[in-house]
């Protein structure tokens, strides 16, 4: 059956810059979280606004985000707006393509966590004196933060698997590109995909449990 | 003011990519969701430490990039030479993908039927498939369908991965024509208007159930 000699060894010898790349496939996994979360927020405040306009930016951003595929998204920003004179980078388009694609399902989560918290409580943090501001810092997000952790730490793992999209579009410094870089000048294919998802399941479940133990810190009560 | 080289033709290309897309999400939904009730129904019955290996190698299907395993089955196949077409492994891998989250999302829906419910099923004299065939299936599937419709969304877009192996599906078949006509924002607008059309309903059919079943409303 197997008419084929394995070399671990040169995939092996590649192992330190198919580290080097995994450590850009978590930079763009953190850094598209962080632009995420952030537009996230901003796109359920947009929805709870009241205005038109707002939430139904808000609305379309959240439902093309959630129905078209991520690699679509991505091909969206480094070939679609070319149209429009920007040319951006495989790294950029990456970015900006996953962080996209998280924004709108983050915002999803965030809405949920915060259908979970009854309205009464915001209510009563008025009604003891505090500012719409306070009630919200103090009050509802601690618990929303509960609530949203652990889909967050989630979309984190997906973030992750999402960089290895970037080699479609070019992309040649994470750990998906570095490892195509090299199965293109050797042929040994299985061996050094097999390495690289051997790197991106130890990420995967180094993540998980990094979150899993900063929860059980966080949300002790 | 507006004009483009998109043909009649180069509409039904796309319209063929998206049935290439459909097709593979069909064949791949179907035998995950076989593969997926049995593993599901494995692990509640095997328990958790008994089905610690299944568990680990469905978790790995998880953890990894489906890219990474559409590159990696597509290598085996021509290294054990099984001469699978591109259209085979892709399915192969995406049903395995599938199975391993639609096992957990059978496992939830098996849980989530109350242990006295079924030990009053036994105690009426039905046997365990009776039990599982008339008291289990469909409670559980009250609680799963919303998630499994989803998951099916899910590895429909998913699916847009495979074009990776050179097969021609949606995404594809539109930066085929996206290198041909150079409009690419067009084409891809129409490319991301047909898998919205595809998934929006079905999304929304999902959540309407999930708020028509949620089991304490």
């Amino acid at each position: 059956m197997f008419n084929y000699t394995f070399h671990w060894n040169q995939a092996l010898k590649a192992l330190p810059q198919m580290l080097d790349g995994a450590l850009i496939t978590l930079q763009i996994a953190l850094l598209s979280m962080l632009i995420g979360v952030v537009c996230a927020l901003a796109l359920t405040g947009f929805r709870l606004s009241g205005n038109r306009a707002l939430s139904g930016f808000a609305t379309a951003w959240i439902e093309i985000a959630r129905n078209t595929p991520a690699l679509f998204q991505i091909y969206m920003a480094h070939f679609g707006l070319g149209n429009f004179g920007i040319h951006l980078s495989p790294y950029t388009a990456l970015l900006v393509g996953i962080a996209f694609n998280n924004a709108g399902y983050l915002a999803e989560n965030f809405r949920g966590a915060l259908k979970a918290i009854p309205d009464t409580q915001a209510r009563a943090g008025r009604s003891l004196g505090m500012t719409a501001l306070q009630a919200f810092r103090y009050i509802i997000l601690p618990q929303m933060m509960r609530v949203a952790f652990l889909p967050t730490t989630n979309q984190m793992v997906w973030a992750i698997l999402m960089t290895s999209l970037g080699v479609t579009v070019g992309m040649n410094t994470d750990l998906a590109g570095v490892t195509q870089e090299l199965n293109a000048r050797s042929f040994r294919t299985f061996e050094f995909f097999a390495l690289a998802a051997v790197i991106y399941y130890v990420i995967a479940k180094a993540v998980t449990l990094a979150a899993r133990a900063i929860a059980s810190r966080m949300f002790r009560y | 003011m507006f004009s483009t080289a998109l043909t009649w033709s180069d509409l039904a290309f796309l319209a063929q990519g998206a049935a290439m897309t459909l097709a593979v999400t069909a064949v791949s939904v179907a035998a995950g969701t076989l593969l997926g009730i049995l593993f599901g129904v494995i692990r509640v019955q095997a328990g958790p430490y008994w089905s610690m290996p299944l568990t680990f190698v469905l978790d790995v299907f998880r953890s990894v990039p489906l890219l990474i395993q559409l590159v990696l089955a597509n290598a085996f196949q021509s290294i054990a030479k099984l001469g699978w077409a591109p259209f085979t492994t892709s399915c192969v891998v995406l049903s395995l993908y599938t199975a391993a989250y639609c096992t957990e999302i059978v496992r939830g829906g098996i849980s989530s039927v109350p242990a006295t419910t079924r030990r009053a099923a036994r105690s009426l004299g039905m046997t365990w498939w009776q039990d599982m065939r008339y008291i289990v299936a469909p409670l559980a599937t009250r609680v799963s369908l919303p998630s499994w419709i989803g998951l099916t969304l899910g590895v429909m877009k998913d699916s847009a991965l495979v074009l990776w192996l050179g097969l021609i599906e949606l995404l594809r078949a539109s930066q085929i024509l996206v290198t041909r006509l150079q409009e690419p924002l067009f084409i891809l607008l129409i490319c991301g208007a047909i898998y919205f059309l595809i998934s929006f309903p079905i999304a929304r059919l999902g959540g309407y159930l999930e708020k028509r079943w949620s089991p304490n409303d």
